[in-house]
């Protein structure tokens, strides 16, 4: 079945906007989340996977991170971790999701008030994001397999982490295009592939071998 | 050794890839015919001009219309800006009216002296901040690029700045810690190492030994250095202290090396106290360094086996990255920039006390596989994140955003 578009690669780039807004207290934590912007809340769970893309992620996101190493938490952290980032499709959840660990740990005694050590402030950034085509096209699904080993991290980055949330569904663009192209079963495999559980190398890798097992079949 | 020689966009491309530099050529491309204006205090001296000395020929070999300009001052006016500096970096300072009036005045000579033809304006720092006033309307964008720490600014010099920045069209931070309530939008963008410059490109066989026997460095035995300015504030006490806790359980050398200004009272009683410290210690090495000893620095590190930034405050700590991209495995203070280099027990570690580097640094002695690990690490980290090659990218970003403020996501075809 041939595929009905061509796939372009996209690639990203982006600036870091301060927002000036700063907690030191799980309970200013907690206001701000509730008040900045989306672009704030996608930055702050997703930059580490781009700018730490050789290493497979530990605490994923900074709210865990700074929960455990400014504010000396224990459970909190892993719980803020463990929000499961590849099941929403939108900001707004994830955003509801992080205060909801929050309001439980604050309902079940924590203090809110336990400021960090001067210097440990939890600073608010976020995304401009620049969507730039890389001039890569595949026509094909071999192509596109072929040309995997070409895109870059951030393009990948792009394709799978942003898409979710750009297109309001639980999968990728990669996914959303093979199945177009008639080619389900590797769409479905590639749409298994968690890319928060691995770098985005690893997460390469993965895909080129989901094509390679299909050339070889 | 031969200066380095101004590079051109495409000398970078084995170090950062292709796509690197066709992104820069597409973003070139997008703001051709905008005249970007940079404007600081000094052509000579200091990390700005230090940068701009790098940065501007390659955005020309980019293609783009840049240029950079100068304030003029007296001797009066750099020592109020001086003093503005050290008190917007949170350090006690005698703040006068008079002081502001001789900004005022100097400001005012400079708006019919430096002409302000760019369609973005970026002013480098206080000295030249007041030039906005001059400001054109017709799309002309201003940009005021902070490269101080102003994380604890004094009040009174901040309070003075501060509508002078909100009359900019935008306000650049080099960290988040450095954020202020304004009423512009604030960007961040990082500071970066030129991979080809002396200080950190691939050196001539030989001539780190050379190095290290010029100051009796032994290369058989294991190094550990800093380098630093002589500056209470980079802890090189606190670094002997780590160093003689190692001693008793492993052999090493210490390495202090950096520069010390001759108008820098501080340094030089800095310098004296850890000479001191190192007393008859023939294991470690105190350098004073002249100006321009980049080659040098260059090859200390290269030959050193753990790196120390041991600062007790940090703007950006620049030198962390400059080890990093010679593989080098860093530990350093948990401060300012080193905690945006430094992923702790991924690309270095974070300490926070003497014994804590003491301790990290013993157990990166005796294993090379980890020390291996942290310097490819912290290698790959500065590609991506650090690189001069990310910073023009940055600036061309700047200048597309100018004319998107309020969007989260622009598509550029």
């Amino acid at each position: 079945m041939p595929c009905p578009d061509p796939f372009h690669f996209y690639t990203e780039r982006r600036l870091v906007r301060l927002t000036g807004r700063r907690a030191r207290t799980l309970g200013e934590l907690q206001r701000h989340l509730r008040e900045v912007s989306g672009a704030s809340v996608f930055y702050h769970t997703h930059h580490a996977f781009l700018s730490h893309h050789f290493q497979r992620p530990v605490f994923d996101n900074d709210f865990a991170s700074w929960t455990k190493e400014a504010l000396q938490e224990t459970a909190l952290p892993e719980q803020l971790a463990a929000v499961d980032l590849l099941s929403f499709t939108a900001i707004r959840p994830i955003r509801e999701a992080l205060i909801a660990v929050i309001e439980r740990h604050l309902a079940a005694g924590a203090s809110a008030d336990r400021p960090c050590p001067p210097g440990d402030e939890f600073h608010f950034c976020e995304s401009q994001s620049f969507v730039m085509p890389t001039g890569l096209v595949a026509a094909t699904t071999r192509d596109f397999f072929r040309t995997m080993a070409r895109v870059s991290n951030v393009s990948l980055f792009f394709h799978f982490f942003e898409a979710r949330l750009r297109l309001g569904r639980t999968t990728n663009d990669f996914s959303a295009w093979l199945a177009a192209c008639g080619d389900t079963q590797r769409a479905r495999a590639v749409d298994r592939l968690d890319p928060y559980l691995v770098s985005l190398d690893e997460l390469r890798q993965q895909i080129i071998e989901i094509g390679d097992t299909q050339n070889a079949a | 050794m031969p200066p380095s020689l101004t590079p051109f966009v495409r000398d970078y491309e084995p170090i950062v890839g292709p796509e690197v530099i066709d992104e820069l050529r597409v973003l070139a491309d997008r703001v051709a015919g905008r005249r970007l204006q940079n404007i600081n205090s000094t052509a000579v001296g200091g990390g700005v001009a230090e940068i701009l000395t790098r940065m501007v020929p390659l955005l020309r070999d980019l293609g783009v219309d840049v240029s950079w300009d100068f304030i003029k001052g007296d001797e009066a006016f750099f020592n109020v800006t001086k003093a503005f500096h050290n008190a917007l970096h949170g350090a006690p300072e005698s703040i006068t009216p008079e002081m502001f009036a001789i900004f005022e005045a100097t400001t005012e000579a400079n708006l019919s002296e430096v002409p302000l033809t760019g369609d973005v304006v970026l002013v480098h720092d206080p000295q030249p901040a007041g030039l906005v006033r001059a400001r054109r309307g017709g799309g002309q964008r201003w940009v005021w690029r902070c490269h101080i720490d102003v994380s604890a600014p004094d009040p009174r010099v901040w309070d003075f700045l501060r509508p002078t920045v909100e009359q900019y069209d935008a306000a650049v931070f080099s960290m988040p810690d450095f954020a202020q309530q304004l009423r512009v939008p604030q960007y961040m963008v990082a500071p970066s190492i030129d991979p080809l410059s002396n200080k950190n490109r691939e050196l001539e066989p030989g001539h780190v030994d050379e190095t290290l026997a010029k100051y009796h460095i032994d290369p058989a035995r294991p190094i550990l250095t800093q380098i630093s300015r002589f500056d209470r504030l980079k802890d090189p006490l606190g670094v002997i202290a780590a160093y003689r806790l190692v001693r008793k359980r492993q052999d090493c050398q210490l390495v202090l090396a950096g520069g010390a200004a001759s108008d820098d009272p501080e340094g030089l009683e800095v310098l004296r106290e850890v000479r001191e410290q190192a007393a008859d210690d023939p294991d470690i090495h105190v350098l004073l360094l002249p100006p321009f000893s980049d080659v040098e620095i260059n090859a200390l590190v290269r030959a050193s086996t753990v790196v120390f930034q041991k600062s007790i405050k940090e703007g950006f700590g620049l030198t962390v990255a400059e080890a990093m991209w010679k593989r080098r495995p860093v530990i350093g203070g948990a401060v300012g920039g080193i905690k945006l280099q430094i992923i702790d027990g991924v690309t270095g570690y974070l300490v926070h006390s003497p014994e804590g580097a003491a301790h990290r640094a013993m157990q990166l002695l005796a294993d090379p596989d980890s020390r291996r690990r942290l310097g490819d690490n912290g290698y790959e980290h500065v590609k991506q994140n650090f690189l001069l090659t990310r910073h023009v990218k940055d600036y061309l970003l700047l200048m597309v955003a100018l004319d998107h403020l309020g969007e989260h996501i622009v598509r550029l075809s």
